[in-house]
């Protein structure tokens, strides 16, 4: 059993907005162990990149940590005080970010950057930060390093300065990185080279990480353990191949068929989603997902399912289960999203309509 | 739908090409470098039969969106024909010009940037029918509700605003301003990369329902190859401003026949972790060259796993000739070797 490096447990985040109280992390527990790539997953909005910028304690305003814990090898990163959390962002964990081009300051060449967080951590000396940069830029396979070093970020491409943020990430040896869509905003075959650029450093290094990303290609590719988030919650994890291979959550099952793949070339209908995630200021009773869930049953409506063991190694939050839904209401959901010839001959408004408008 | 909007397809026989481009070029010169030009499209034949879905795809700043908006006539052409049902688009000015247009809408991106945040949703999806003058102001108003209905949105929704509506729901609005005046080509220029996955789902399956519906023609261009391959029948890949090969969409994963093509394949992640873990991406060398002065002989070379350079690779440009499976085109000297 690998040890555990981080704890989450029932953290809750929110939003203190003029419109109420947005409850963007609502009771989120996951943990990561050390070396291991935790995938986490789900839309826009359903609190993945809170997760994470609560585990650093960055939540921006209106937000802030109301209740739970963090544990950093057993240290609660919620109690820290400013030197101890200052010391924990730049030793213990690092993170990356979905866009390269607003993350690196624009007027300082790219090695005083890269040594600028090491120096600020006072882990190295100035004279020990200066060779280490070559070293790391070497590291994440940027060529010519030593020249490359002397260049400002414009002079960067997308890849190479992805590559130079993932070399700042890494200048202090965190035991944990943090990922948020660190590829989405690559072209793919830049992209594949940043992910196999992951995997060696995952393996070389030993660095624990933390993918963040609504794409489950990626999960696929670079992680061991996956954690699907929805509405602020956590609402199934466990092993990459069974999550793939037998997903028990409907909105997982859902998430997994919405998605083209590129290597099968079948032109079925996607399955898609009806309607819109929760407005999280103001929830659905029950299961947050049921008003948008094929499988729903009465008791879903009224009362939360909790996060209970489905496998080994893996829980889901679903009173119905996608083992003990029938092949029969599969297929039904799968041609759920209605044609238009379907819905006219039906009479029915078309399956996919978008929900209501946002006042 | 009102019988007499449609075009009449009878009688008269149709050509089976709808779209096509001939050795079409467009250089956009640098201001103060004597003659110097970025080479967005340089040089691309392809031809787009009526009712498919081709998709165009290939890395940021190798010319889909510029041939994009060559076809689509927002851009004049430096050099070459384009032919649309026949007429030279290329040679049209004027009134001519924007009755063709009629026959082809695109939609956009950006569902945020692409709607004018102080027209109504009705005025939008009117705005194309009052262009041409299609219709009384009723039989405009009826024919709005009708196309909100045919997207999936609520047809008492037109006296809204575009901020209140979610990213997909705007998309929908953009897809109902494109059909509002009976287009057969459709130009899709990344219409569902801004989109959530639940919600790109949605807006690919309207895509392809609306498509059987009215017998569109669709151009999609993308740069999610796996998106492409779902929706497109043919799919032609463009590499720093040239067509490097077109395939039927069956054939381009397994017999693709370019090196760059099979490289951008295999760099997608397929989701599926036992797939997954037998895969490993080709990768490519270095980065795209600049398309101010892109490599001799074929543009490839220089990042290409096979290249003979120096060599035949690097001194003379390979063209565009059958390869591989029937209906497939590639441009390279040792077509499926990779």
């Amino acid at each position: 059993m690998a040890q555990t490096l981080l704890q989450v447990e029932d953290l809750h985040t929110q939003f203190f907005t003029s419109r109420g109280v947005v409850r963007a992390v609502d009771g989120v527990s996951l943990h990561i162990d050390a070396g291991e790539t935790l995938g986490v997953v789900g839309e826009s909005g359903c609190g993945k990149t809170i997760t994470a910028l609560s585990i650093l304690r960055l939540v921006p305003d209106p937000g802030r940590i109301v209740s739970g814990r963090i544990l950093f090898r057993g240290n609660d990163v919620v109690k820290m005080d400013d030197e101890e959390i200052r010391d924990f962002r730049g030793n213990d964990v690092a993170m990356i970010f979905q866009d390269p081009m607003t993350s690196l300051n624009p007027v300082t060449r790219i090695g005083p950057q890269i040594e600028e967080s090491m120096t600020a951590h006072k882990r190295f000396t100035p004279q020990l930060a200066k060779t280490r940069v070559v070293e790391l830029l070497t590291r994440v396979r940027v060529p010519s390093a030593e020249r490359r070093a002397r260049d400002y970020p414009h002079q960067f491409s997308g890849g190479m300065r992805q590559r130079a943020m993932i070399a700042m990430g890494l200048s202090n040896e965190p035991s944990l990185l943090i990922a948020d869509e660190p590829t989405t905003a690559l072209d793919v075959t830049v992209q594949a080279q940043i992910i196999q650029l992951m995997k060696q450093l995952n393996r070389e290094l030993g660095t624990a990480m933390m993918l963040i990303t609504h794409n489950m290609a990626l999960v696929a590719s670079l992680c061991q353990r996956v954690v699907v988030m929805y509405a602020g919650r956590v609402v199934e994890e466990g092993p990459v191949e069974q999550i793939f291979r037998s997903p028990q959550h409907p909105y997982t099952w859902s998430l997994l068929r919405s998605v083209p793949r590129v290597d099968e070339a079948r032109k079925d209908r996607l399955v898609s989603i009806k309607g819109l995630p929760p407005d999280l200021s103001n929830p659905p009773p029950g299961c947050k997902f049921h008003p948008r869930c094929p499988f729903v049953v009465d008791r879903c409506k009224i009362e939360e399912p909790p996060l209970g063991e489905v496998d080994v190694e893996q829980v889901a939050r679903c009173w119905v289960l996608m083992r003990n839904v029938s092949e029969q209401d599969i297929a039904a959901a799968k041609t759920s999203a209605l044609s238009v010839d379907a819905a006219r001959k039906l009479k029915a408004p078309i399956a996919e309509v978008g929900g209501n408008p946002t006042a | 739908m009102q019988a007499a909007e449609r075009a009449p397809q009878t009688a008269v026989k149709v050509d089976p090409i709808i779209l096509r481009v001939q050795d079409v070029y467009k250089h956009f010169p640098i201001a103060g470098f004597g003659g110097l030009a970025v080479r967005a499209v340089d040089g691309v034949s392809l031809e787009i039969r009526r009712g498919e879905a081709l998709g165009l795809v290939g890395e940021s700043g190798c010319g889909k969106s510029t041939l994009a908006r060559l076809i689509t006539a927002l851009l004049p052409a430096t050099r070459g024909k384009i032919f649309f049902e026949g007429q030279e688009i290329t040679a049209m000015r004027g009134r001519r010009l924007r009755r063709m247009r009629r026959k082809m809408q695109m939609i956009f991106q950006d569902p945020f940037a692409s709607l004018d945040p102080r027209m109504t949703v009705g005025d939008i999806i009117q705005e194309p029918l009052d262009n041409f003058d299609i219709g009384t102001g009723k039989e405009r108003q009826r024919r709005v509700q009708e196309l909100l209905r045919l997207v999936g949105l609520n047809p008492n929704f037109t006296n809204r605003y575009p901020h209140e509506f979610s990213g997909g729901q705007r998309q929908r609005i953009g897809i109902a301003r494109a059909l509002a005046v009976n287009p057969s080509f459709i130009v899709c220029d990344e219409a569902v990369s801004a989109l959530d996955v639940s919600i790109q789902a949605q807006i690919i399956n309207l895509l392809q329902d609306l498509q059987k519906e009215f017998n569109l023609t669709y151009l999609f261009i993308a740069h999610d190859l796996a998106v492409v391959r779902h929706l497109s029948d043919r799919i032609a890949v463009m590499y720093l401003g040239k067509v490097v090969e077109t395939a039927d969409r069956n054939d381009i994963y397994d017999h693709g026949q370019h090196p760059y093509t099979k490289a951008l394949l295999s760099s997608i992640p397929v989701p599926d972790p036992v797939v997954e873990r037998g895969r490993a991406p080709i990768n490519l060398k270095g980065e795209i060259p600049s398309p101010v002065n892109p490599p001799s002989g074929c543009r490839f070379h220089t990042r290409c796993p096979i290249a003979r350079a120096p060599g035949i690779c690097s001194e003379v440009e390979p063209q565009l000739e059958p390869h591989g499976q029937p209906d497939q085109l590639a441009a390279c000297h040792f077509p499926g070797e990779v």
